[in-house]
């Protein structure tokens, strides 16, 4: 398997890699949504697996997202573990009452005495043109709910992995498949292999500031910190690969160590995610080396808007992490 | 035989006669006996509730014991029901233990949800009770993928899939319908139809007179029923579940019955009269289907009384019990929201 293992592929092979083989391993497994078979669904994911599962098991639905959801939330509720596809993170608004009321809470609700082990698997983010109703990163509505997962890889080998663990994961894991990652390479060995939610990690070590990212975030704080090298700032990146479970010791660690933290995210500021994880550092044990405040950088406070200028301007691009993360690491010297 | 109005199907005199012959006495005891637990059990919670012991809110379904026991009675063990807010008449005819079910009323921790639901969100999932949905419609989209993992393992089990008149002007009830239907799923949808959405009358809730007839945009059966009267309910119902175990897709059945009590406990009835509660109250399920086990000679008059006095002593020893369990401790709740 040696040479599998410096294997390449796209972000979105390793996503349908991950389904296609827990659904040899497990018959319980299916995915539901719309348009995956023959089309292959919106991005292509599932395509060719109609081919070999079937319908039953590739279920393609009528456009109605509260009973795609409701379905999965059935069916995993039977002991089944299903994988649902939303075309686009938007629709989950569709789908809410059954994720957040049902999906969530039956567990809990009902004595501990069920579980729901589901996947909702969401392409996420902007970047594509696509406007207002389908460039949204929702996840800290999700995190706020307790009862669901949250999880977000930033490349294909965390994709496979993740996408392995959440299959098998006994509850109900957002899956956040960012749309301008599926078209990324990388490394990803053939076999199945699981990636253990709450592992961030860091995926570049770095002295002089920490950047705690998720999803696209990563790829560009990573960019964002080659080019600061040249500078002579030395940036760590924290990859949280999933929000819920947080892996705060990772993150705390790296805090600890270089002294100053930016948190980067595609979704608007105010509410969003990084407001969670500015108040877990400064409730850890990372205050106490914290050489500046804690700075977030995330996306402004409006709708994606269809202009491509706008569209970049309203989401932290690559210079906009490499002027911040400047910044921070001049602060209070 | 009481008639609801003049265009509603009820289950004419020879329809019953047959049954009554078809089914055996035991089968027809315990339907009268469900019925009684659960006319004592709800006004059993009610009094608990007036007297401080039970908090929050209840959804009583008073009124309604021939739509849960009637439907609830065709039913093979294994099969499966999932159900609503005003749901402890499904629960109790499913075969729920008094004494657990008045136990999570009370909140305490051997009750069925170990108090953490309470009585809008009572389970017994061994027992084939998916539990109680408190979101209007909320349980019928989680009814289609119940189905899907039945038909999907070829089993030769059915889901009785309950909701309110009110529930089927939800998105919810198109959506799971549609999709129910197009996939032929073995499901029935049972709409307990007491014919107010808290306070709204169907009249003004939609555009149709029978909720059955919203069967016809999804090509399935639809059904109305005279909801006050067991034998009919369970004629149609088993009806539908034949259809459902072979292969035929759901059935759309509409119930229709007429709550006595309020929606909740908050509900002060500002929006119907006296006289039509009273009049309702004529038309009790218990007291007509005793009549028919009475004139069939089926039973004597004492024999159909008697149910009452076990059914209320039954209740007692549960409440009795459940007050002295003990209450769950607030310690390491977090450690329940997932599973291992």
């Amino acid at each position: 398997m040696t040479a599998n293992n410096n294997r390449e592929i796209t972000y979105l092979e390793a996503v349908r890699e991950a389904m296609v083989q827990e659904m040899r391993l497990d018959k319980d497994v299916f995915l539901i949504g719309e348009d995956i078979g023959a089309y292959g669904g919106a991005f292509g994911v599932s395509k060719g697996m109609l081919e070999e599962f079937g319908p039953e098991r590739i279920r393609e639905t009528p456009i109605s997202e509260a009973a795609i959801a409701g379905a999965a939330t059935g069916a995993a509720l039977m002991g089944m573990r299903p994988v649902m596809e939303i075309m686009f993170m938007d629709f989950l608004t569709i789908s809410m009452n059954q994720l957040v009321n049902q999906a969530a809470k039956m567990r809990f609700m009902f004595g501990g005495k069920c579980s729901i082990p589901m996947v909702i698997r969401a392409p996420s983010g902007s970047g594509t043109g696509a406007a207002a109703q389908h460039s949204q990163s929702l996840e800290a509505w999700f995190v706020n709910v307790p009862g669901i997962k949250v999880v977000a890889p930033s490349t294909p080998y965390d994709a496979k992995g993740l996408l392995v663990t959440a299959i098998r994961d006994n509850n109900p894991v957002l899956f956040m498949e960012h749309k301008l990652l599926y078209r990324q390479k990388g490394p990803v060995p053939e076999e199945s292999y699981c990636i253990p939610l709450k592992s961030a990690e860091v995926k570049r070590e770095g002295r002089d500031l920490t950047i705690v990212a998720y999803s696209i975030m990563v790829p560009r704080a990573i960019e964002a910190a080659q080019k600061l090298a040249a500078e002579g700032i030395e940036v760590e990146v924290v990859d949280l690969r999933s929000l819920k479970p947080l892996d705060t010791d990772t993150i705390v660690r790296s805090v600890s160590k270089t002294g100053r933290v930016l948190i980067a995210h595609e979704a608007p500021v105010t509410g969003g995610f990084g407001g969670e994880l500015a108040a877990v550092i400064a409730g850890s044990e990372a205050f106490d080396y914290l050489d500046a405040p804690i700075r977030r950088l995330a996306g402004r406070d409006v709708p994606i808007p269809y202009n491509r200028n706008l569209e970049r301007a309203a989401v932290p691009q690559v210079e906009d992490i490499v002027t911040a993360a400047r910044a921070l690491a001049q602060e209070g010297k | 035989m009481t008639v609801l109005t003049s265009d509603v199907v009820t289950a004419a005199p020879p329809t019953s006669q047959r049954l009554l012959k078809e089914l055996t006495h035991e089968k027809l005891a315990w339907m009268l006996q469900r019925m009684c637990e659960i006319r004592y059990f709800e006004e059993k919670a009610e009094d608990l509730y007036v007297r401080g012991l039970v908090h929050g809110t209840m959804h009583l379904s008073i009124g309604q014991e021939a739509g849960s026991v009637g439907s609830i009675a065709t039913l093979r063990p294994e099969d499966l029901i999932i159900h609503h807010h005003r749901g402890h008449g499904h629960t109790i005819a499913k075969g729920a233990n008094l004494t657990m079910m008045m136990a999570e009323f009370l909140g305490r921790e051997p009750g069925y949800c170990r108090g953490r639901g309470g009585s809008m969100h009572i389970a017994d999932i061994p027992g084939g009770n998916l539990g109680a949905t408190g979101v209007v419609g909320g349980g019928i989209p989680t009814s289609v993928g119940i189905a899907l993992a039945l038909q999907m393992h070829r089993s030769e089990q059915i889901l009785l899939s309950y909701f309110g008149d009110g529930a089927s002007n939800e998105g919810e009830f198109h959506e799971s319908l549609n999709m129910a239907s197009t996939w032929k799923l073995p499901v029935v949808f049972i709409c307990d139809n007491n014919q107010y959405g808290m306070s709204m009358h169907v009249s003004r809730s939609m555009n149709v007179q029978h909720i059955s007839e919203r069967a016809a945009s999804y090509g399935i059966p639809g059904k109305t029923v005279d909801g006050n009267d067991v034998l009919a309910v369970y004629e149609a119902v088993l009806a539908a579940g034949e259809h459902a175990r072979s292969g035929q897709g759901p059935t759309l059945i509409d119930c229709l019955s007429y709550r006595w009590r309020g929606h909740s406990k908050s509900d002060r009835n500002l929006y119907r009269t006296p006289q039509e509660i009273e009049e309702w109250k004529h038309k009790c399920p218990i007291r007509r289907f005793k009549q028919v086990l009475v004139d069939a000679s089926v039973m004597t008059r004492e024999e159909v009384e008697a149910f009452d006095l076990a059914a209320k002593a039954a209740v007692d020893r549960a409440a009795e019990e459940a007050l002295t369990y003990p209450e769950p401790s607030p310690e390491n709740m977090e450690d329940e929201v997932y599973a291992p």
